[in-house]
């Protein structure tokens, strides 16, 4: 099989990739924000602490992040059929992937939330904002970098997802690799379809990593928006963080793929 | 300006299955602080000045009692007239609470988003602020460029951006060294003198409220054990916090000899009554300790002397130093 007859299927399963993973992730924020966001802020000691709350929407979130991927996509078939009217191709496969990252992604925003200085909250609430204003003055700007490193990490576990969504005919590069690289041998596609996620999720990573970095204004080292330009070719200073991150990464996808 | 009575804050801490054990942070507090002056609360960590502080804007509800501020009393209020209420109580707070992804002049613009200004009048409100508090050339920087000092400035022009009545200073100098705390309370006197501002603030520190005080509260245990302004309290016998403001040792008393606690202020520091006492009576006086201070514009000081002899034999030379005008109390 040449790149002739590769390039064609490879354009179109990206494409089916970029559409699905985009799609999920638009869901996955539209809805685990508010989602972990409300976590957060029901906690024990949180601005609207309230335990009953808190208890439901945890175990729902605890439910939804413990199912094995491909469990849901069976799962859920119902709700895919109704959302979409079909079961087939990357369309479906949209909805379990945006149902497992929504949980998996409101733990990390509730994470990233709690973080927040309890102190602005109080500067915020003793200066008369109320509940949603402390949301939107401090609680989420002041989240907004480690908001943006958990989409990166959602988004690279969507990746993942999507792929693994490709054994069950849900199209894009993991039904690609599954067809042509596993079941008709050609393992040359399949190394060169492995390649381009590598590529895909290293310019995630890079992407939202400087964008996270450079919205950052916490040292006084990363206070110049163009430290992101000059911070992604070299990489050096971004080392003991990338370390962290990859650390964490690793640990998530590993309990979301349970 | 600002009044509490009988404030209680109880806290419960779960103790073993079962019981609770209840913690009163605050005991009965009254306070009294009158309208544009600097008021200071002083104790140890753990005496409570932290609560009462929260108490004052309820960011910490108290358990009984009432608080009012400026006539209103706060803790009847509704959600919605409590936060109206408090955009007339800045706070400034000892680790700056300044938000990192702000600029300076956008941190000291969040009261005015909060008030409803416009973008115009919320960008000149706040040069003049960074203008009063020395900062105008730094309202583009972000708090982590900062030096503690300057965010703590940061923290007062946000604190008096929506022109409140009142300030509340909750260990806003405790992070910083003595060097920038000068400098702080120094800007915390002008706001008082030139907005009128009505200041409360709670700190550990006994210099703190030397320099900046008009009137002080001793607290101890969730309770205020002694208050006052501070001539007051130099003039009253036995006053805990006088001696604390001015701490002469704990000289030992030299056998057959009488210790004399002595405080003068305003002319009494001009009169030279250690000799004229020496002269006229004919005896040794030995300085155990001093101090000498400018408190409110007015000069204060303390001394401790020895006299030879007991007590019987000094009765006169003390009458005499009583007749100065010098408030004089036998200590040993």
């Amino acid at each position: 099989m040449g790149w002739n007859d590769m390039q064609p299927l490879l354009v179109q399963a990206t494409q089916e990739t970029l559409w699905m993973v985009g799609l999920a992730a638009l869901a996955t924020v539209l809805l685990g924000l508010p989602l972990g966001l409300l976590l957060a802020l029901t906690r024990r000691g949180g601005l609207l602490a309230n335990a009953p709350v808190n208890k439901l929407v945890g175990t729902v979130v605890n439910v939804g992040r413990s199912l094995p991927f491909v469990i849901l996509i069976v799962a859920i078939i119902p709700f895919t059929r109704w959302v979409t009217g079909t079961t087939l191709g990357w369309q479906a496969a949209t909805v379990p992937l945006a149902v497992g990252a929504i949980p998996f992604f409101a733990r990390l925003v509730e994470t990233a939330v709690a973080d927040v200085d309890g102190g602005l909250i109080e500067a915020v609430q003793a200066m008369g904002g109320g509940a949603w204003t402390v949301v939107r003055k401090a609680l989420l700007p002041e989240a907004l970098p480690a908001l943006i490193s958990a989409l990166t990490t959602t988004v690279i576990a969507l990746i993942g997802y999507s792929a693994m969504a490709g054994t069950v005919g849900g199209g894009g590069l993991g039904t690609l690799a599954i067809n042509y690289g596993y079941m008709r041998f050609e393992t040359t596609f399949m190394w060169v379809i492995a390649a381009e996620l590598v590529v895909l999720v290293t310019l995630v990573q890079l992407v939202g990593e400087g964008l996270a970095r450079s919205l950052d204004h916490k040292r006084p080292a990363a206070a110049s928006r163009w430290t992101f330009r000059r911070s992604v070719p070299t990489q050096t200073s971004a080392a003991p963080e990338a370390a962290e991150t990859a650390a964490q990464e690793t640990e998530l996808t590993g309990s979301a793929l349970r | 300006m600002i009044t509490t009575s009988d404030l209680r804050k109880v806290y419960r801490a779960q103790g073993r299955p079962g019981s609770t054990t209840e913690i009163a942070a605050l005991d009965g507090v009254d306070l009294h602080v009158r309208q544009g002056e600097v008021y200071g609360v002083v104790g140890t960590s753990g005496a409570g000045k932290s609560t009462l502080i929260r108490c004052v804007n309820l960011l910490e509800r108290p358990t009984s009692g009432s608080v009012s501020v400026d006539g209103r009393e706060l803790t009847t209020l509704s959600p919605a007239e409590l936060r109206e209420t408090r955009r007339s109580i800045g706070m400034v707070f000892q680790h700056f609470n300044l938000l990192a992804r702000r600029t300076v002049a956008e941190n000291v613009e969040l009261p005015l988003e909060l008030a409803g200004l416009s973008r115009r009048e919320r960008a000149a409100k706040a040069a003049e602020l960074l203008d009063l508090v020395g900062l105008a050339d730094k309202a583009k920087a972000y708090p982590a460029q900062l030096s503690g000092g300057q965010k703590q400035r940061v923290g007062i022009a946000r604190a008096v951006a929506g022109d409140p009545k009142v300030l509340l200073s909750d260990e806003a100098t405790s992070a910083l060294d003595p060097e920038t705390t000068r400098s702080i309370l120094q800007l915390l006197r002008d706001l008082n003198r030139q907005l009128g501002l009505t200041v409360l603030l709670i700190t550990h520190e006994m210099d703190v409220i030397k320099s900046v005080c008009d009137s002080a509260a001793l607290m101890r245990g969730g309770r205020v054990v002694e208050s006052g302004t501070l001539h007051e309290l130099l003039e009253r016998p036995g006053s805990e916090l006088a001696r604390q403001l001015f701490p002469l040792g704990e000289g030992e008393p030299l056998q057959g000899s009488t210790l004399v606690d002595i405080t003068f202020q305003g002319e009494a520091t001009a009169q030279p009554f250690i000799s004229q006492l020496s002269r006229t009576y004919n005896v040794d006086v030995s300085i155990v300790g001093a101090a000498v201070e400018t408190v409110g514009g007015r000069q204060v000081g303390r001394m401790r002397v020895s006299l030879p002899g007991s007590f019987e034999e000094n009765v006169v030379p003390i009458g005499f130093l009583r007749e100065q005008g010098l408030q004089v109390e036998v200590a040993a």
